[in-house]
């Protein structure tokens, strides 16, 4: 069983957030108005933002100073906070390591939300709107079956959504090798954001595989992980710009 | 047929059948209005999405939880007062435990109102029932705060037994059918035999001593589900400890408050005295004391560690944005100790000698009036102009004014002192509404800052919407309009209860006490016992 890793260059990422737009065409996100995204609810499963995030905090003054940007989809933790305090069990880690949403059964507690220090969660305030090209370009996968909604389909009001490093992708490729008549090869599956990164700053990989690009970039001298100290262990991993 | 003192018949069961007066047909048409009102929005909140609030990312929680943790706080006014003071045999608490029995189910009903409020999806409610995860806070808090509904509305019902059986055999003439059936029905058929009255004992016993640990695990477990998280600010052992003492802290605040209006209403300032005042007023001002200990032993830590994302959540109550509601919480709270405490204080004043020009009232008017001057100083500049607001702001300036503020504050208290103690009951008053408000402040200082300041998302900003606003205010008429109906059915003292302490001061005043003896007051002084006669 793999378990699925995503390692983030930062010497590589120029910031451009391409891998912000194709996990919104990728996985339907609602597109909200400039008012809404103002009270922070704007959907960004990835999101690109400056780091320290509280301007106040910036280091040095003109013209010396450092800024650095961090591109953040969900860390797919060892040890997720979020799916312990959920009390119905609507999010929940599956045997390959990704972090799963249920919008089946989520009982918009919010509870996930606060319990995840990386926030990295978002909620369905409004019933998701797209104005008119857009909704009709919408991504027709739906991940479905025994009362399990997740993946692209569109969100109910009142749910909560996270990023599931495109679980449909993973799913459909699963498919196509049984379909096939042969074993799946983790190098079938990669998430929207890595296949379209310009800089080619990210990898996506089984981390339990010795040979693969993750494994080896994770023992760089350069790997961090966001809150490293929070216990929390990351399975989306940095390396520290140069 | 079971008979009643007539005293009794008259200030406690006549008043229930009264026909309704005017100002309780306009105060009960205006909570309506408000509730209503409330209704509506949360229908609208239901229909449309949480979108109506003032919450987005990475505020996820605000307002309805705030409510939620201040209202379920509320409740800890009954299991207090008459679980703990039953088991404990402390006889004043006869005439206020109906009354604080009340606040805890109503409390609890509004309470845990605010949680489903709060859901995204209230359809799924039963979803925790089906797929219900025990690992989850939120389980833990759904099965105690049901437990303790439950618990609280038998622990009110069954000491109300009795009095509903004295109200069915003397109802007044000329009764509606429907009053007659409900409290034949509700009496469940209680004729206060021996034999009723022993399981009636046995089961309040059990009942009193089976809710402390079940109130002590709510709000315990409402703590647990902020500290559970690793959010700065919430992920703090203390919380349980703390929000238990300030649950009851504001519960014996709600209690005065709700006991007060019950004494003035129906007249009942014999049975509801002074000792009631006074002892309960006394365990109100240790838990004044334990809450500014706790208040100052969660912040210290976070003070001193100086943690990269702690430090800055305390930063914004002590001077940032939160410091108007932190520093109004801690004023209120510290000027309710001081009501409390300092007219204990003062020596009763000499009728023979006039008292010091300092309680005069020209005294009390002046400060007031100085402290109000000086407080408009600090906020009216700011909005007028520019140039005036650098002239108040600058460093020395402001805090000289904030200086004479204070100053005059503590004068302010100082000169109200001698009318506060010749009006306990009033400064009782004062002194509860101080810390119910405050109290509710504390919650928001708590849960607001966490989560408007996250870790790894920028700094928000949060103001309710014109729904929470609504809504809140449509549960606090939600219970006092509770209040006001059941008020109008049931006795507000236990009848039985007043009646038992009765008996019992009576046969206690048959004990004769022997007269201590009399000893040599010259060798007594020396601490010697003296032998010789």
């Amino acid at each position: 069983m793999p378990k699925w890793s995503m390692v983030i260059d930062l010497d590589k990422c120029v910031a451009c957030q391409g891998c912000s737009i194709a996990c919104r065409f990728e996985n339907n996100t609602p597109v909200v108005t400039p008012d809404q995204a103002e009270l922070g609810r704007a959907v960004r499963w990835n999101d690109v933002f400056p780091m320290p995030v509280n301007p106040t905090e910036e280091i040095g003054e003109y013209p010396s100073v450092k800024s650095q940007y961090i591109t953040r989809p969900c860390m797919h933790c060892e040890n997720p906070p979020c799916i312990k305090v959920c009390p119905v069990g609507a999010t929940f880690i599956n045997e390959e390591g990704i972090v799963e949403q249920n919008y089946a059964r989520c009982i918009g507690c919010r509870f996930c939300t606060v319990g995840c220090p990386y926030g990295v969660r978002y909620f369905n305030w409004y019933k998701p709107e797209w104005e008119a090209p857009l909704g009709e370009h919408l991504n027709p996968d739906r991940v479905e079956g025994s009362g399990v909604l997740e993946g692209p389909a569109v969100r109910p009001l009142g749910v909560v959504e996270k990023c599931t490093y495109c679980i449909h992708r993973l799913k459909k490729a699963h498919a196509q090798a049984e379909a096939e008549g042969r074993d799946f090869r983790p190098d079938e599956y990669v998430p929207a954001c890595v296949q379209t990164c310009t800089g080619k700053a990210r990898f996506f990989g089984d981390l339990d595989d010795p040979e693969s690009t993750v494994h080896k970039l994770s023992l760089n001298s350069r790997t961090f992980r966001l809150l490293e100290d929070e216990g929390t262990h990351p399975k989306t991993i940095y390396l520290r710009e140069g | 047929m079971l008979k009643i003192d007539r005293e009794y018949k008259e200030k406690l069961i006549d008043p229930l059948f009264a026909p309704l007066d005017r100002s309780f047909k306009l105060s009960a048409g205006v909570l309506l209005a408000l509730i209503l009102w409330g209704a509506a929005l949360y229908f609208r909140q239901v229909f449309l999405g949480l979108g109506v609030t003032g919450m987005g990312r990475p505020v996820y929680w605000s307002m309805y939880i705030v409510n939620f943790i201040f209202f379920i706080g509320i409740s800890h006014a009954g299991t207090l007062i008459s679980a703990i003071l039953r088991v404990t045999g402390a006889e004043w608490r006869r005439p206020i435990t109906r009354v604080a029995e009340a606040i805890t189910v109503f409390a609890l009903i509004v309470g845990s109102m605010q949680i489903l409020i709060d859901m995204g999806r209230i359809d799924r409610l039963p979803f925790t029932f089906i797929y219900g995860r025990l690992q989850s806070p939120i389980m833990w808090d759904i099965i105690s705060v049901t437990l303790y509904l439950l618990g609280s509305v038998t622990y009110l019902f069954l000491p109300l037994m009795p009095d509903l059986a004295i109200i069915r055999d003397n109802l007044p003439a000329g009764v509606p059918e429907w009053r007659r059936k409900f409290y034949v029905i509700l009496s469940l058929g209680w004729r206060g035999t021996k034999e009723q009255w022993l399981r009636l004992e046995k089961a309040v016993g059990f009942m009193a001593v089976i809710i402390i640990p079940i109130a002590v695990s709510v709000h315990s477990i409402i703590s647990w589900i902020l500290a559970s998280t690793l959010q700065p600010g919430w992920h703090s052992t203390i919380f349980g400890p703390y929000f238990v003492i300030g649950a009851i802290f504001s519960g014996i605040g709600a209690l005065f408050i709700a006991m007060t209006a019950v004494r003035k209403l129906f007249g009942l300032e014999k049975y509801i005295a002074q000792k009631q005042y006074r002892n309960l007023g006394l365990l109100f001002i240790t838990m004044n004391a334990v809450w500014f200990y706790f208040t100052f032993a969660e912040n210290l830590g976070i003070a001193t560690g100086q943690q990269t994302y702690e430090m800055p959540i305390l930063a914004t109550k002590l001077w940032g944005e939160f410091a108007p509601t932190f520093w109004l919480m801690v004023g209120f709270m510290a000027a309710a100790f001081w009501i409390l405490v300092v007219p204990l204080l003062l020596p009763k004043p000499k009728p023979e000698a006039a008292p010091s020009p300092i309680f005069s009232r020209r005294f009390i008017t002046s400060s007031a009036a100085a402290m109000a001057f000086f407080a408009a100083l600090l906020i009216v500049p700011r909005t007028v102009s520019a140039p005036l607001a650098s002239l108040t702001s600058a460093s020395i300036v402001s805090t000289v004014v904030w200086a004479l503020v204070i100053g005059n504050a503590i004068l302010f208290l100082l000169s109200v002192s001698l009318w506060l103690k010749a009006h306990p009951v009033t400064a009782t008053v004062i002194a509860s509404a101080l810390v119910v408000v405050g109290m509710w402040l504390e919650r928001w200082n708590i849960v607001i800052p966490t989560v408007t300041h996250p870790m790894l998302v920028s700094s928000a900003a949060y103001t309710p919407s014109l729904t929470e606003i609504s809504i809140t205010v449509a549960s606090v008429a939600g219970f006092v309009f509770m209040f006001m109906i059941f008020f109008k059915l049931f006795p507000p003292i236990a009848i039985w209860e007043l009646a038992e302490g009765e008996v019992i001061k009576e046969a206690q005043s048959k004990v004769v006490i022997p007269e201590p003896e009399a000893s040599d007051p010259r060798m007594r002084r020396w601490g010697f016992k003296s032998n010789s006669r």
